[in-house]
């Protein structure tokens, strides 16, 4: 009998700050490669969909494909894209400089990630409902929602709707489909496949979108939402946002052996995508593919957004410390927004005037926005909730003791 | 030496001297931890010393749990202890009670490191104080350090402690002796004579407390950040009071209490979590039994109020030196 003496794997990023970026074990699949099955196919027959990756635009911008068949997409729904994009772009760069001027507390930036939110909310119908994380909020401006009051929340001053009870970037509105976001990783991820279970026992037709982080599938809350979405075949798009890293651990930290995120599905029985996340083209094929499936009552798809998380992971967080510092200038998936301006150049609906144009009226819109919600108040100066407010929804009833405890407190 | 230092000292020192101590958590590994407590361990007692996890924080304490029972000593961190309650199932019904349930065959000596409290605009998942959850559980020890002199000593002793000790951290006291005055400049352990840290291995026995103010007219209990707010309230109330700084809650130093209420005759209970069924009800439930005749008025207790943790109004959350002083004074006005 031979005895081996017993080790762990360890994973870890192939490079560490002060070693040179390397993607070269990152495989990027030819655009236009991967199948369009139907969507009543069988998880079996969409295997490969897991592994390898949905993309729509190739490298000179042209869309091709069958994931880029969608004939109902004018240009102007694709400049809308765009300006979206630029729009959420734009919002960030202004909340960052805020947040170092300590207008808000702490500011959460969706850099490089703009089209996973943006154009999966296109795919939505009102009624719907998001159970997003906080680095969603693309969903919020491609479905409209005012900026200002955006802002509002991020500096938790009297315009904001949730009263200054939460952190900056954790939005809610019902309106638009946006569910009030917890922050506490994962926890919402069954929610949503709840949500949907409901919308079905009621006999309705909305459908709910679930959002996770790659980091956050570790989360026991993941694989009871892949449970139960899978049981109950419930009306549910299971997305998970694989931004390469959860704060300083990298991505294969938590996918562990598996080939990639979206390979979890399999286990369930749940049909699985794996998409190019900063194909704004993509990502909206992929989202209107997964909600047909659910509107037409075939039950849950798992999609893996494969994006790269430009900046930070919030303002407390410097990854020089853990990762090159122009490792996202090696993306081997590039930039969303330049990928989407480049196809609509090649389709001659846009141009490089035009765009630096776009750039500048989205710009002013956000500093407009900007000037109103501050007009209201920040963090530390202006108009604020009343701390009476804080006793207010605890219950829907105050108790005796809450009323107690507000009156001590001087209100 | 900062809190953060102190801790970090403290796994240092136990990684080198006991070979069966590991340390892991979120981003404890290769970056050290979101607030640098397990900075360089990695670097200097390797990766299966000191190492990352995934976003998992049952995992954690199950894996730990397991780990113990193998015959190791982990000591793990939960990124912030609103976070701990995925790993509650594993704390409560297992960790705890894995020595009862066994007779003794089985154990876990383990160690639960989290950050606690507030002060930071952190809102209702940075901020919370669940110690009540930890000392309502038969099985657990519950340890709060006010400061980084105690807080080696007492982590230190938890580490060789043979029952699973749940560590909490007040996360606003890491770099400085904040004493709820959040207007004022921030001031560094630096100055502070607890910011004075032995080098080498030392304990401080669980179960201890400590007076860190004497005085005649009342009592003031009080642990972690809010031992600092106490000793501002009564000094710029000019109070004579004697603050008491807990330190440990489970086990609970009730001797030091019972003899200073008994002096004193007055009681005044601080903490930063929410009031119903908090530790502070523990203690004036404690305190009216061990005293009753010798009280001059009835307890009372300064703490959260029964919300979750507001954002923009923090402070008018946060039971801060006013409010102390003037539960303070209320009490001493009784005759
Ligand atoms: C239950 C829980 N554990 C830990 C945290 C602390 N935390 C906040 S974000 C984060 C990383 C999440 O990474 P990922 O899921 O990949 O999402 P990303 O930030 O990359 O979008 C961690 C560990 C938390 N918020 N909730
Ligand atoms: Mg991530």
């Amino acid at each position: 009998m031979t005895h081996t003496a017993l080790s762990l794997r360890f994973a870890a990023p192939d490079v560490r700050p002060g070693a040179a970026p390397d993607f070269s074990q990152f495989q990027v699949p030819v655009a236009g490669e991967m199948p369009r099955p139907a969507i009543d196919a069988t998880p079996e027959t969409l295997r490969d969909l897991a592994f390898g990756m949905i993309r729509v635009l190739d490298d000179t911008g042209q869309a091709v494909g069958p994931w880029a068949d969608m004939p109902d997409l004018t240009d102007d729904m694709r400049r809308e894209g765009l300006r979206h994009m630029l729009k959420l772009r734009a919002y960030d760069a202004r909340m960052l400089l805020a947040q170092r001027q300590q207008k808000p507390s702490f500011y959460m930036q969706h850099l490089g990630e703009e089209a996973v939110s943006c154009a999966f909310q296109r795919a939505l119908r009102p009624g719907d409902m998001n159970f997003p994380t906080y680095r969603q909020a693309g969903l919020l401006i491609a479905s409209g929602y005012p900026v200002k009051t955006m802002m509002c929340q991020v500096y938790g001053n009297d315009g904001d709707p949730v009263r200054g009870r939460q952190l900056p970037v954790f939005y809610s509105s019902k309106e638009h489909g946006f569910f009030s976001i917890s922050g506490n990783l994962g926890t919402q991820y069954i929610q949503a496949v709840g949500w949907a279970m409901g919308s079905a026992i009621a006999g309705d037709d909305k459908i709910a979108a679930a959002w996770i982080g790659d980091g956050s599938t570790a989360e026991s809350d993941f694989h009871a939402a892949m449970v139960f979405a899978s049981t109950y075949r419930a009306p549910v798009v299971l997305n998970i946002v694989n931004n390469q890293w959860a704060i300083s651990t990298f991505q294969g930290l938590a996918r562990g052996g598996a080939g990639s995120f979206a390979a979890r599905g399999h286990g369930f029985g749940i049909p699985a995508l794996r998409v190019d996340g900063n194909d704004y083209l993509a990502v909206l094929a992929v989202a209107r593919w997964a909600t047909e499936r659910a509107r037409a009552n075939l039950g849950p798809t798992l999609i893996e957004h494969v994006t790269y998380r430009a900046a930070g992971h919030s303002t407390s967080d410097d990854p020089s410390a853990y990762r090159p510092s122009d490792e996202d200038a090696c993306w081997p998936l590039g930039d969303p927004v330049l990928r989407l301006k480049q196809h609509l150049i090649a389709r001659g609906a846009w141009s490089a005037e035009r765009h630096i144009q776009a750039e500048a009226e989205v710009m002013a819109e956000i500093a407009a926005a900007q000037r109103k919600a501050e007009a209201i108040g920040t963090l530390h100066s202006g108009r604020r909730p009343s701390p009476a407010e804080m006793f207010d929804d605890v219950y829907a009833e105050m108790p005796p003791h809450l009323r107690r405890q507000r009156q001590q407190a001087g209100f | 030496m900062t809190m953060i230092e102190a801790i970090r000292d403290a796994l240092d020192v136990a990684l080198a001297q006991d070979p069966e101590v590991t340390v892991f958590g979120q981003d404890v590994g290769f970056f050290g931890g979101v607030f640098r407590c397990t900075a360089g361990l990695q670097k200097k007692h390797g990766e299966t010393r000191c190492f990352d996890t995934p976003i998992s924080e049952l995992g954690i304490v199950g894996a730990a749990i397991g780990m113990a029972s193998y015959g190791l000593k982990p000591v793990v961190e939960i990124q912030f202890a609103d976070y701990m309650y995925p790993a509650y199932d594993q704390i409560v019904s297992e960790a705890a009670r894995l020595r009862f349930r066994s007779a003794g065959e089985f154990t876990c000596p383990m160690v639960i490191r989290m950050p606690t409290g507030g002060g930071i605009f952190g809102a209702q998942t940075h901020s919370q104080s669940p110690e009540a959850l930890f000392t309502h559980v038969a099985g657990l020890k519950t340890v709060v350090p006010s400061n980084p002199h105690d807080a080696k000593g007492l982590l230190l002793a938890a580490i060789a402690d043979p029952d699973p000790v749940i560590f909490l951290e007040p996360k606003r006291i890491y770099n400085g002796p904040f004493d709820g005055h959040h207007n004022r400049p921030v001031t560094a352990w630096r100055s502070h004579p607890l910011g004075e840290v032995p080098e080498g291995p030392y304990t401080l026995p669980l179960g201890q407390a400590v007076i860190r103010r004497e005085g005649a007219a009342l009592t003031v209990l009080a642990y972690g950040t809010m031992v600092h707010v106490a000793l501002a309230a009564v000094q710029e109330g000019g109070i004579d009071a004697e603050v008491i700084d807990l330190r440990t809650l489970l086990p609970l130093d009730l001797e030091t209490i019972t003899t200073s209420v008994r002096k004193t005759r007055r009681c005044v209970v601080l903490h930063e979590a929410t009031l119903t069924s908090g530790f502070g009800a523990e203690l004036a439930a404690l305190v009216q039994a061990e005293c009753f005749w010798h009280l001059e008025a009835p307890v009372e207790r300064v703490t959260g109020w029964d919300t979750p943790y507001p954002h923009t109004n923090e402070w008018d959350y946060f039971p801060g030196p006013a409010r102390v002083a003037a539960a303070c004074h209320r009490v001493l006005e009784v005759k």
